[in-house]
């Protein structure tokens, strides 16, 4: 009971980070109608550059903070020289352009940073482990994550519900045009959602670091995972990228803390825990093939 | 015959005909040059090339982006790999199979992902094929992440595969099947519903033409051709991995298909001679200019892809002047 619980949080950690790099691509999907395969770049970037600045600052809280800003102005830049050209072109142009980037990018990280991968250590106030009942402890670095998670989850949701910005950015994602040709500054709301959408994969990416390890590529398996989420989702929609996070984080860490025992009563051992993450990951893919031939737009998505 | 002769006299002609033939004596050049590693560069270019042609029949003439087309190689590959594996060496069991297991596989995603657009075909094909990657990443009988080494199928008595200069000429004959399929194919009555289809697919559908229907056969075709291509790289390679299919393969293959020209029947060949040419060649061009930059040439090829995207939208094929008909 004790175990199901822990892993449940662990689900639910898992579901915030993937939350937060599907935020920032199912807006810039959403507003721009834009495939941005290199989102995972910048999850990637926010990792390293977390990883400099936390060295030279000596504080994994200053550097985390300081890594934000600079993955803002990394993703206004992307935006700016590439992005910007695209929004007016079809998928395949958006894929192929943002897959050059991504090749891009890991390629500068392995000149900038070394081909060996990174690690960033947990912060000395949180490595101790929290009491979430009498006698279970539970990392208190992970609580953090799920706190800082949820924290950028409704101030997201007060954002999009709530605010001018909010009320654009859902007016874009219903009808650009228009919006534009209501006099809205279209250019400069694509800009800021898009550094906005880099900053949150940044910090996923800094908040994941610590717990698996900063290297080249490590954007570009849970990037097909965040494509996953918003699909099922539905693309555009805040709310979809977070129930679908949610369901996906538990599949998956259920999946790899409760299979091998399953699988076990008929398989061997060895078997059984190699088989069970690939069944997980598996079950993901089942789950959004399902929704799909349910609702071919998602769970959330416009329907016309 | 004529209309052949007559084609030779364009540009575009004459070109493809120079590929064909370098690619026809590449074996008698690779060995009076003593150049063993250009062969199998030769190899994996007719391979690759095949798989291109059966990327195109979807994505060029019928505009379905499918980023999961390397699924196929892995299907392919390991239906070879693990009927290898269980002793079952032959070629006339294997490959039968492979292109079986290849089309069913085709028919279900392209019935569950035929059904959505845009964006969202772009992923559900994407998410099937790593599923697939995910299942074979998983078979610890067969090697799991590390893959399976095998050994190349047999065909006892017609043809030794293990012969480097044999297996490259079947792979050459079997290119150019592919590419005289796809002809007739792209100039069927078939193959121009496909391409009515995407231009205006309610325009199609109003006038009568079961669309879906048509694209699903296009789809398994294109599996099938997949499938083939992927059994030819497992036995290039004599051995089969998850790798093989990991969905960097399947942004490869949609690379090459737009940089050689969609929706031509050449195309993708000189994508494919194109993307690896770079490859071999960024290296040591970034070697001159400092000794060690060549591992970094990505950092050249990303943006590279980037210009393509933005300004080169026809491709290499379109350079060679316009088409006619």
């Amino acid at each position: 009971m004790d175990y199901l619980l822990l892993q449940m949080l662990n689900g639910v950690q898992l579901g915030l980070l993937m939350f937060l790099l599907a935020a920032g691509l199912t807006l810039t999907f959403g507003i721009m109608d834009l495939v941005n395969l290199a989102h995972g770049s910048l999850y990637m970037m926010g990792a390293y550059i977390a990883w400099t600045l936390i060295g030279w600052t000596d504080s994994f809280v200053l550097g985390a903070i300081l890594a934000l800003p600079a993955t803002f102005l990394l993703g206004i830049a992307v935006e700016a020289v590439v992005m910007r050209r695209l929004y007016a072109r079809d998928h395949l142009d958006q894929v192929l352009a943002t897959f050059g980037l991504i090749l891009f990018f890991n390629e500068l990280v392995r000149v900038i940073w070394g081909p060996a991968g990174k690690s960033i250590a947990v912060p000395q106030f949180l490595s101790h482990t929290v009491d979430i009942l009498p006698g279970v402890p539970y990392p208190a670095y992970r609580f953090a994550i799920i706190a800082v998670g949820a924290v950028v989850a409704v101030l997201l949701a007060w954002l999009v519900a709530r605010t001018r910005v909010g009320m654009l950015i859902r007016a874009g994602a219903s009808n650009r045009r228009m919006i534009g040709a209501l006099g809205i500054n279209i250019e400069l709301l694509f800009s800021l959602v898009f550094g906005l959408g880099a900053v949150f994969a940044a910090l996923a990416g800094l908040m994941a670091a610590p717990l698996t390890s900063v290297k080249i590529g490590m954007g570009d398996d849970i990037l097909i995972l965040a494509f996953v989420i918003i699909v099922i989702g539905g693309i555009g929609s805040i709310k979809g990228a977070f129930v679908a996070a949610m369901v996906v984080g538990q599949i998956d860490i259920v999946g790899r803390a409760f299979l091998p025992d399953f699988l076990k009563t008929f398989m061997s051992s060895a078997a059984a825990s190699s088989a069970a993450p690939a069944i997980s990951q598996v079950l993901v893919y089942v789950l959004m093939a399902g929704v799909l031939v349910w609702r071919p737009t998602g769970l959330f998505g416009q329907r016309n | 015959m004529a209309a052949l002769l007559a084609s030779l006299r364009t540009p575009r002609g004459l070109i493809v005909a120079l590929i064909l033939l370098v690619f026809a004596i590449l074996p008698l050049l690779t060995q009076a040059f003593d150049q063993r590693y250009l062969l199998s560069i030769g190899t994996r270019i007719v391979i690759w090339s095949i798989a291109a042609v059966s990327l195109n029949m979807i994505l060029g003439y019928g505009g379905l982006v499918s980023f999961g087309h390397a699924v196929f190689f892995g299907i392919g590959g390991y239906a070879v790999g693990i009927l290898a594996a269980n002793g079952l060496q032959s070629g006339w069991l294997q490959w039968p199979v492979a292109i079986a297991a290849s089309v069913l596989w085709a028919a279900l995603v392209g019935a569950l992902s035929l059904r959505t657009r845009g964006v969202y075909f772009i992923m559900i094909t994407l998410a099937f094929a790593q599923l697939v990657y995910y299942v074979s990443a998983g078979l610890e009988a067969y090697g799991a992440d590390d893959g399976l080494n095998i050994s190349r199928s047999r065909f006892d008595g017609l043809i030794d595969l293990r012969d480097k200069a044999s297996f490259y000429w079947l792979c050459f004959v079997l290119l150019l099947g592919t590419l005289w399929f796809c002809s007739r194919f792209a100039n069927s009555r078939f193959g121009f519903v496909i391409r009515g289809a995407k231009s205006n697919d309610l325009r199609m559908t109003a006038l009568g033409f079961p669309v879906f229907r048509y694209r699903l056969a296009a789809f398994t075709l294109s599996g099938a051709f997949g499938g083939l291509a992927g059994i030819l790289l497992a036995n290039e390679g004599a051995y089969v991995s998850p790798a093989m299919m990991s969905w960097v393969k399947s942004g490869d293959l949609i690379v090459i298909v737009v940089l050689g020209g969609m929706g031509t029947l050449f195309g993708p060949l000189y994508g494919t001679i194109a993307f690896f040419v770079l490859e071999e060649s960024l290296k040591p061009l970034l070697d001159l200019g400092h000794k060690g930059w060549g591992e970094y040439w990505q950092i050249v090829f990303g943006p590279m892809l980037v210009l393509i995207a933005l300004y080169a939208r026809g491709g290499i094929d379109s350079l060679l002047g316009r088409r006619h008909g």
